[in-house]
């Protein structure tokens, strides 16, 4: 017999939707008193948003690697954020060697791509190593095994960047060409936020084309559908899987080197919180989705970069913008409330034919 | 020299003793058929073949060579491509993508192309739906798919695992006419089949699986009029 609404209805189910009522209520109560008093013009928020994509370009960038990973291994890389660590702090080195003998000011350009290269190289190459030392000895074990083993690699490879190069704060030197803003139409934009945002939504463009088009692509997908029906087509697994790490990986190293030009300080921890962020941004998206790990990065993006000025300034709370990473996160919850799948997930439950 | 040769071989899944000594052997040209009923074996002997399983005991050899060596995914450029049980289609690729993860281990454009052609001209219901996602297609074109997939890495030996699994009967007897069809062609093919009255009817030579061992081996028409295959297999006292 069906049962009425009332009984279908659980406490939890009661409790959730309560606590998305009341997140939905803030945004919206808070972002009509912050218009009506009006603080700020049409400017800021302009500023606000641009920065939030150039936030969202970087997340995204380091969101490909959960998202590719999980869609061939069904597993979180949690040391993901170490690699993507890795890349900008080990480059931080040449960088001040550059500098130091003056070609870094003699050739800024050349400097500057050499140094995303190493990152590029180093990241990838880690990621790659990794996957070859830590988890396909695993492949076959229960996936809480390499979920752990995940977040054990994480840890030591923070803690070994630290026994290396110590804990302290290494900064980037400066680049010339990169200093000041553009001006579109009348709104001035910082030039390093125009890189960012550009290069990152190439990059995107290129790995969703290298996913979907080429040879490779499809038969990583087909190797994230079906394993054991890939090899029997030919698809030399384990290749396919080690592509998938040294793409996530080179992505990571890029935004790695797009992160430090919106901050160029690097430390052995930096990785963590963007690696939590981007990882959020690949679940919000629908993880194992190339453009949901855009969609879902450039959402929290704006949102980190907007959401505290604009659903908390109004209501008069002061300092919002250290409210963002709650924000941020609180709003995940809300949309993953509504759709657990993520923006642009599939079900998580495929019925097989 | 048999095309396909399987001596003796013993699989194991953990303790389970799955095969027990199962010997084989495919000409060229040939339909054979293996039938049995349900945990049989049937499946693991393929799988056993396909290297998906390694056989403990036992050679498995294809036009003379030993195949345990090889890694599963290097016996489709050795000439064996396999139709997997439950079909096993990609369902998130279109139905071209994944007629092109078939030829994934070929490089010579112009005859891919031209296998495409034949693909389409054999099943032309795949040519109507080359776009679309194969997870939406009907359970029958989703057999045909596995099948021409198979077929695109240009094999010398097909391995069916039950195409008739699931389907319609009406579907099964087109599936069946696409085997005739393929096999007319040229096609070695290895059939694994449970509706064991279909699978005679267009086999040469039939073997009967019982728990992980073969207990006949005839001729197909032989095996059609065989009285303990009638009771078991075929419905009829």
């Amino acid at each position: 017999m069906l049962r009425t609404w009332r009984q279908r209805i659980t406490i939890a189910d009661v409790v959730v939707w309560i606590i998305g009522l009341s997140i939905a209520f803030v945004v919206v109560y808070g972002s009509i008193k912050t218009i009506e008093v009006g603080k700020y013009n049409t400017r800021v928020w302009i500023d606000l948003t641009i920065t939030g994509l150039a936030l969202g370009g970087v997340y995204a960038l380091i969101a490909l690697g959960y998202t590719i990973v999980y869609g061939v291994l069904k597993m979180i890389n949690f040391a993901h954020s170490e690699i993507f660590m890795s890349g900008p702090f080990t480059a931080v080195f040449l960088a001040l060697a550059l500098y130091k003998n003056g070609f870094w000011n003699s050739h800024p350009y050349i400097s500057l791509l050499l140094v995303t290269l190493l990152a590029v190289t180093v990241s990838s190459t880690l990621a790659v190593l990794l996957e070859r030392i830590a988890y396909r000895p695993l492949r076959t074990a229960p996936r809480l095994v390499p979920l752990i083993t995940a977040i054990g690699a994480s840890f030591f490879l923070q803690y070994a960047f630290r026994g290396f190069f110590g804990s302290g704060l290494q900064a980037y030197p400066e680049l010339g060409f990169l200093k000041g803003t553009w001006t579109f139409g009348s709104i001035p934009v910082y030039k390093t936020q125009v890189v960012v945002i550009i290069s990152a939504l190439i990059m995107m463009l290129i790995l969703y084309g290298f996913v979907q088009l080429t040879k490779m692509g499809k038969a990583m997908r087909a190797v994230s559908e079906d394993k054991e029906v890939a090899g029997l087509m030919g698809i030399d697994v384990d290749r396919i899987i080690m592509l998938t790490f040294a793409l996530g990986g080179a992505s990571a190293g890029l935004g790695g080197i797009l992160y430090i030009l919106l901050f160029p300080v690097v430390h052995f921890f930096m990785g963590f919180i963007p690696g939590l962020k981007a990882f959020t941004a690949a679940v919000l998206g629908g993880i194992g989705n190339v453009p949901g790990a855009f969609l879902g990065a450039m959402i929290l993006g704006i949102l980190e970069a907007v959401g505290p000025s604009l659903f908390l300034d109004g209501m008069g709370i002061a300092a919002p913008y250290q409210l963002k990473d709650a924000i941020a996160f609180i709003i995940l919850v809300f949309i993953l409330i509504i759709r657990p799948s993520g923006i642009l997930g599939e079900r998580i439950t495929q019925t097989k034919a | 020299m048999p095309m396909l040769e399987v001596e003796n071989i013993h699989s194991y899944y953990g303790n389970i003793h799955a095969l027990k000594g199962v010997s084989l052997t495919v000409e060229k040209g040939e339909i054979v058929t293996l039938i049995g009923g349900n945990g049989a074996g049937k499946t693991t002997t393929l799988r056993s073949i396909s290297g998906i399983l390694k056989p403990l005991e036992g050679t498995v050899r294809f036009e003379g060579e030993d195949l345990a060596p090889f890694k599963p995914h290097k016996l489709v450029a050795k000439g064996i491509s396999m139709v997997p049980e439950g079909r096993g289609i990609f369902s998130r690729l279109t139905v071209a993508e994944n007629l092109d993860m078939g030829a994934y281990v070929r490089s010579d454009k112009a005859e891919i192309k031209v296998d495409l052609e034949r693909v389409f001209t054999l099943l032309p219901r795949l040519k109507e739906r080359r776009s679309q996602v194969a997870g939406t297609l009907s359970g029958g074109e989703q057999q045909m798919l596995a099948t021409g997939r198979a077929l695109m890495a240009r094999p010398r030996l097909l391995l069916m695992d039950e195409p008739s699994m699931g389907l319609a009967p009406v579907l099964v007897e087109s599936i069946f006419e696409k085997i005739v069809e393929i096999n007319q062609e040229g096609m070695t093919i290895l059939l694994v089949e449970q509706n064991a009255l279909m699978a005679l009817s267009i086999a040469h030579r039939g073997y009967v699986m019982q728990t992980g061992e073969i207990v006949l081996h005839d001729k197909a028409s032989n095996l059609q009029t065989n009285k303990m295959v009638q009771k078991a297999y075929l419905g009829m006292e």
